[in-house]
């Protein structure tokens, strides 16, 4: 739970995002939180609120809105993920997501660094003092040096017991990923852990040249992971076998679920995008330096 | 049956045939990868420690215990022996066991038996147990070498410091769960 001090640092950072996206010409949208239909994603589980779904992201939604002319938009709003309690996930957290066309995940990249330094320099203070802000986790963290790009095969070579393809094998991607990797990630600056395998990504276009390869990346500062971001995957025909095969990984909790066909029919008009989710509740566990993601929202599971 | 989503800090469940509680846990979830529930586990039968990772298609069997009230009657080296006061039916648990609950055992006493399945594996104590102070120097009034506790023994030849004025003879109180002086009771 926030106290006075920390809504108002809450608020100070939504609103040094805003003014960050509205330099940038990114058009703010809202679009609906109930959906009656979701993207399948099998590691995920919707809450239902009647006979419609809550949303997990807005993906969807904010990709139909490329088709539709958008060309750079934001969006700051609640998501909500079923099962998803712990020291880093709330069932009800606060997303950020960005699309824009005629991109790819490299410029996600860089509007991250751009992104990350302007409100560390709007929150911090004047240029020169630099003094970590609020009771940052981030430390000296020199924000202006060029991030860390690795990308998922180097680390595996690394740090990994296990060679990615074992891993992938195995099914241990996720907890090599977990257990032997994210501590390592972003500790003197930021990272940027890039280039999944391809199974790992069901929305992302497939690097060219290197189709084991999805070009997806995530943003880790001090071992959290903070944001996932890739080129979007343009071709409603592919998108549709990878949600057929998605589907059919679902776990009985997940229920029935169909899938969202306008946005198939609509993806196609879409010619180059890329898009990413940043968790917002998780930067600023980092800014208050809390270890547990109920301290930074004004009302978590515990306080009713 | 519990499902790896419903691992809390605290539950008790059953591993290898023997009854385990989760003494720490963290959910994890890798960008849209799968849910990973990481546990540290206690043995509650032989207080051995691990951690291990679940998936969330992991099923785990709840840990079946029991409490029992029971009165603790003798120890016989290392066999300490109860009676259940329905059915007067005894059993013993050891010493190893027991830990260090054995320092507040006096013969009588009422305890928590815990089950699990038909086999004890620890007992639970009143949170305040009154003691009686079988060793204890005098204190010296208007002693100024500043020290304010000093050590004395009970009944159950537990050693612990008091402040000075506890006498040999008095009854005091003791936190079973801090092993420390309360209070000095009159009865």
């Amino acid at each position: 739970m926030l106290n006075l001090e920390g809504l108002h640092l809450r608020a100070a950072l939504f609103r040094s995002i805003r003014s960050f996206f509205h330099n940038e010409n990114f058009l703010e949208v809202d679009t609906p939180v109930r959906q009656p239909v979701l993207i399948p994603e099998c590691n995920i589980v919707p809450i239902r609120a009647g006979s419609l779904f809550l949303q997990t992201s807005p993906e969807q939604c904010m990709k139909r809105l490329l088709a539709r002319g958008c060309r750079r938009i934001f969006q700051i709003c609640p998501c909500f993920r079923a099962n998803e309690q712990g020291r880093q996930h709330l069932e009800e957290f606060t997303m950020l997501e960005w699309y824009r066309v005629d991109s790819d995940y490299q410029d996600l990249m860089t509007d991250c660094e751009k992104l990350l330094r302007h409100v560390f320099l709007e929150l911090s203070g004047p240029r020169q003092t630099r003094q970590p802000i609020f009771g940052s986790r981030l430390g000296t963290m020199f924000l202006d040096e060029p991030w860390e790009r690795l990308s998922v095969g180097e680390s595996f070579e690394k740090l990994s017991p296990v060679t990615l393809k074992t891993a992938m094998l195995e099914n241990r991607f996720d907890e090599i990923i977990v257990e032997h990797i994210e501590p390592h990630l972003g500790i003197s600056r930021p990272t940027f852990l890039y280039d999944y395998p391809a199974e790992c990504a069901s929305l992302a276009c497939l690097k060219p040249g290197d189709e084991c390869l999805a070009e997806r990346f995530e943003l880790y500062i001090d071992g959290l992971e903070l944001a996932n971001g890739f080129s979007e995957l343009t071709n409603p025909d592919e998108q549709r076998r990878r949600f057929l095969k998605e589907l059919e990984l679902l776990q009985p909790e997940h229920g029935e679920m169909m899938l969202p066909e306008r946005f198939l029919e609509e993806l196609g008009g879409i010619e180059k995008a890329a898009g990413i989710a940043f968790g917002l509740d998780r930067l600023l566990m980092l800014l208050l330096s809390e270890e547990s993601i109920d301290e930074v929202v004004s009302f978590s599971a515990a306080d009713w | 049956m519990f499902s790896a989503s419903d691992l809390r800090k605290g539950l008790k469940i059953v591993l290898d045939g023997e009854p385990h509680i989760i003494a720490d846990f963290q959910f994890s979830k890798p960008g849209k990868g799968q849910a990973l529930y990481r546990c540290k586990l206690k043995n509650m039968i032989t207080g051995s420690q691990f951690t291990n990772t679940y998936r969330s298609n992991d099923k785990f069997e709840k840990a079946d215990l029991e409490q029992r009230k029971m009165q603790y009657l003798y120890n016989q080296g290392d066999e300490y022996h109860f009676m259940d006061t329905d059915n007067y039916e005894q059993l013993f648990l050891t010493q190893e066991q027991l830990g260090t609950n054995i320092n507040y055992l006096v013969d009588n006493m009422e305890v928590e038996v815990l089950f699990f399945g038909t086999r004890p594996i620890d007992i639970s104590l009143p949170i305040f147990v009154n003691l009686l102070v079988t060793q204890a120097d005098p204190w010296a009034r208007g002693d100024t070498s500043g020290t304010d506790t000093k050590p004395i023994t009970v009944e159950t030849n537990y050693k612990l410091q008091v402040p000075p004025f506890v006498e040999e003879g008095d009854k005091i109180q003791i936190d079973t769960r801090t092993g420390e002086y309360v209070t000095r009771v009159k009865e």
